[in-house]
């Protein structure tokens, strides 16, 4: 549906062009700068000390919101209405869940990916390496709906095939990250969050301004699409399984838990997921006004309402200066949710799989960007913000049990937690590609798998502790020393162990 | 400890400067306190009963976890009630879906509204009481 049609209704798209062309100019610009600052892990090691609470979670944020928050959310309230307020409340709520379960002991782990917290509390390389499969297939899975909308904004403001935008952000990404840019600067990140809170609301203060003038249109009475419950096939149903797979989904995330390690220890990862938390919040007051607003105007249900909007509501220069900053805004949704992602999945690729060291590294980095551009050309062509639900459905149902029996149940054992991530991330992974490539299905199946989150998650975490209890001589031998390490304050002189993540 | 030969060196030679070569060797006082005498420094402290995994450090550590556990899961259980809640209420009470409050759909005030500062404020009081356990743990360990 290329009717979202703002480039014909503004006549001049050249404002958003030069707005993603300038974004990219930037990014790549910032990356190349960004290589003479930190050259090493080890910079980004001693930077971490200096980074303050709010410029750590502002990072954090700016991360965490992709396409899918900043474009997805509207377009899934336009089309569907009051249910999908879940998704934003989830996608926020996940941070206290993961605040209060993992997220002083995840920094006390001093573990830099998940694959490394495995192998440090479980003292096993098999679950280090299933614990990376599935980093990589989430982080695939995360990527691949960033690119298919890329293709879609870029096909709104040129009417070029969706594969150039696609094109184009894969090949800024890669280039990004081969320079090696993106890597370590904690403030790219943290600027970008404050890019994209802008660049959604002072479009949003102008447009409500006009929606003042107009008189304040509300909805129609009667209008069902106000109404929680309504809308979905078993609206009960995937409500409870949409909330349980975002809000135990968020710590499974590979990109997020990386920026935990910038806070200088457990105590700050906490005050830091306080502020991610506040950020978070008060970004998604603001998608819900622009769906609200997109169907009072009755625009056309699509992924690009919050680019067309402004345009629809303010008109004129104004109108094509606001619809340009909106554009901005996704593209800085696109780089920096996607180099993040991309970051992460190659450091996975590179050390676990592949051999490690630069030229690995260089490899990694071509599939994790190469793999999901291919994925959205073949996909069927989902909203954003439901592929990337299916992410944190896959995370909720692996890592979400790993890491909270793995923090606070000493009788974790290897066996365990093997089986729990092959049965959850198994099921939850293959649900996923049956709705991505087969759907959509139909009826009780059809939400069963679109939604899988309600039933993956108690089975991988049933599957975790009976199969734990059933192997109690494969408790890992340093189990206490681990439990030392991941609760006591750092204050205290204990000894916690000499283990520590391989960097690369 | 440290104090003891300075204090016998002031009371016993006093104007004389130290260790004067006039007077002959000066009078040797032991001062001591009641208060040293009556909290030895523990052989053991208890940080070194957790690095050896005694019982002892075993129940300590146990009991740190526990506490941070049961307020951990006092906050998840809180949000499972509101967030699980809600779905239900408006399940059970269809008339609350079409309610309204100042003029705006309820269910749209409560979802993208208000639960938003109820989320910041929950994580706010879970960090105060997390570092106060912390704070305590420590105090425990490091008191003898």
């Amino acid at each position: 549906m290329p009717a979202a049609g703002s480039a014909d209704e503004n006549g001049a798209p050249v404002n958003q062009i030069v707005a993603v062309v300038l974004v990219m100019l930037a990014t790549v610009l910032i990356g190349a700068f960004g290589i003479r600052v930190s050259r090493t892990t080890s910079d980004f090691y001693v930077a971490s000390r200096t980074v303050s609470p709010l410029w750590n979670a502002s990072a954090i944020g700016g991360e965490y919101l992709s396409a899918a928050s900043f474009l997805g959310v509207a377009g899934l309230i336009l089309t569907f209405g009051a249910d999908m307020l879940w998704l934003p409340v989830g996608w926020t709520g996940g941070y206290l869940v993961l605040l209060v379960l993992v997220s002083a002991p995840l920094r006390r782990s001093g573990a830099y990916t998940l694959p490394d917290f495995a192998e440090a509390r479980l003292e096993s390389m098999a679950v280090r390496r299933l614990s990376s499969v599935l980093v990589v297939l989430i982080g695939w899975l995360y990527l691949m709906p960033q690119f298919q909308s890329a293709g879609l904004v870029f096909r709104t403001i040129t009417g070029a095939p969706p594969w150039t935008g696609s094109l184009l952000v894969a090949a800024v990404v890669a280039t990004n990250v081969l320079s090696g840019g993106m890597r370590s600067i904690t403030f790219v990140q943290a600027f970008q969050y404050w890019l994209k809170l802008t660049a959604l609301a002072v479009p949003l203060v102008f447009m409500l301004m006009a929606w003042w003038s107009d008189g304040r249109p509300g909805l129609a009475p009667g209008d069902e699409w106000v109404l929680p419950l309504h809308g979905q096939e078993h609206p009960v149903y995937e409500t409870y399984s949409l909330i349980l797979a975002t809000f135990l989904g968020t710590m499974g995330l590979p990109h997020v838990l990386v920026r935990f390690y910038t806070n200088p220890d457990g105590m700050a990862a906490r005050r830091t997921t306080l502020v991610v938390l506040t950020l978070l919040g008060a970004f998604y007051l603001m998608p819900a006004v622009y769906g609200y607003l997109g169907h009072v105007y009755g625009m056309p249900e699509s992924d690009t309402v919050v680019i067309a909007l402004p345009g629809r509501l303010v008109g004129g220069p104004v109108g094509e200066f606001l619809t340009a900053l909106v554009t901005a805004g996704a593209f800085a949704a696109f780089l920096s949710t996607s180099s993040g992602l991309t970051v992460s999945v190659a450091g996975v690729i590179a050390q676990d799989m592949l051999r490690g060291g630069v030229r690995a590294f260089r490899v990694a980095t071509l599939l994790a960007v190469l793999v999901p551009f291919a994925l959205a050309g073949v996909a069927r062509s989902l909203p954003v913000a439901t592929v990337v639900g299916l992410a944190f459905a896959v995370a909720a149902s692996s890592f979400c049990p790993l890491l909270v029996l793995g923090i606070w149940w000493r009788r974790l054992t290897t066996a365990g937690a093997m089986a729990g991530l092959l049965a959850g991330g198994g099921l939850a992974c293959t649900a996923v590609v049956v709705t991505i490539i087969g759907g959509p299905h139909g009826g009780w199946a059809g939400s069963l798998l679109a939604e899988p989150a309600a039933w993956t998650v108690p089975v991988s975490f049933t599957v975790m502790v009976v199969v734990s209890l059933l192997t109690p001589s494969r408790v890992p031998r340093g189990v206490a020393r681990t439990m030392v390490r991941l609760h006591t304050p750092e204050t205290l002189n204990v000894d916690r162990g000499d283990w520590r993540p391989r960097f690369m | 400890m440290s104090g003891k030969p300075r204090r016998a060196a002031a009371s016993g030679t006093r104007g004389q400067g130290e260790g004067a070569a006039t007077g002959g060797k000066p009078r040797r006082v032991v001062v001591t306190s009641p208060r040293t005498a009556a909290a030895p420094r523990p052989r053991h402290p208890l940080t070194r009963e957790i690095d050896e995994q005694t019982r002892l450090g075993e129940v300590y550590m146990g009991s740190l976890v526990r506490t941070q556990f049961r307020l951990a899961l006092f906050v998840c259980s809180l949000l499972a009630c509101v967030v699980g809640g809600l779905p239900l209420l408006f399940l059970l009470a269809p008339e609350l879906r079409a309610a309204e409050l100042l003029g705006l759909p309820l269910p749209w005030v409560v979802l993208a509204g208000l639960i938003y500062p109820a989320l910041v404020g929950g994580a706010w009081l879970y960090v105060r009481q997390a570092e106060r356990n912390e704070r305590d743990f420590a105090d425990l360990v490091e008191r003898r």
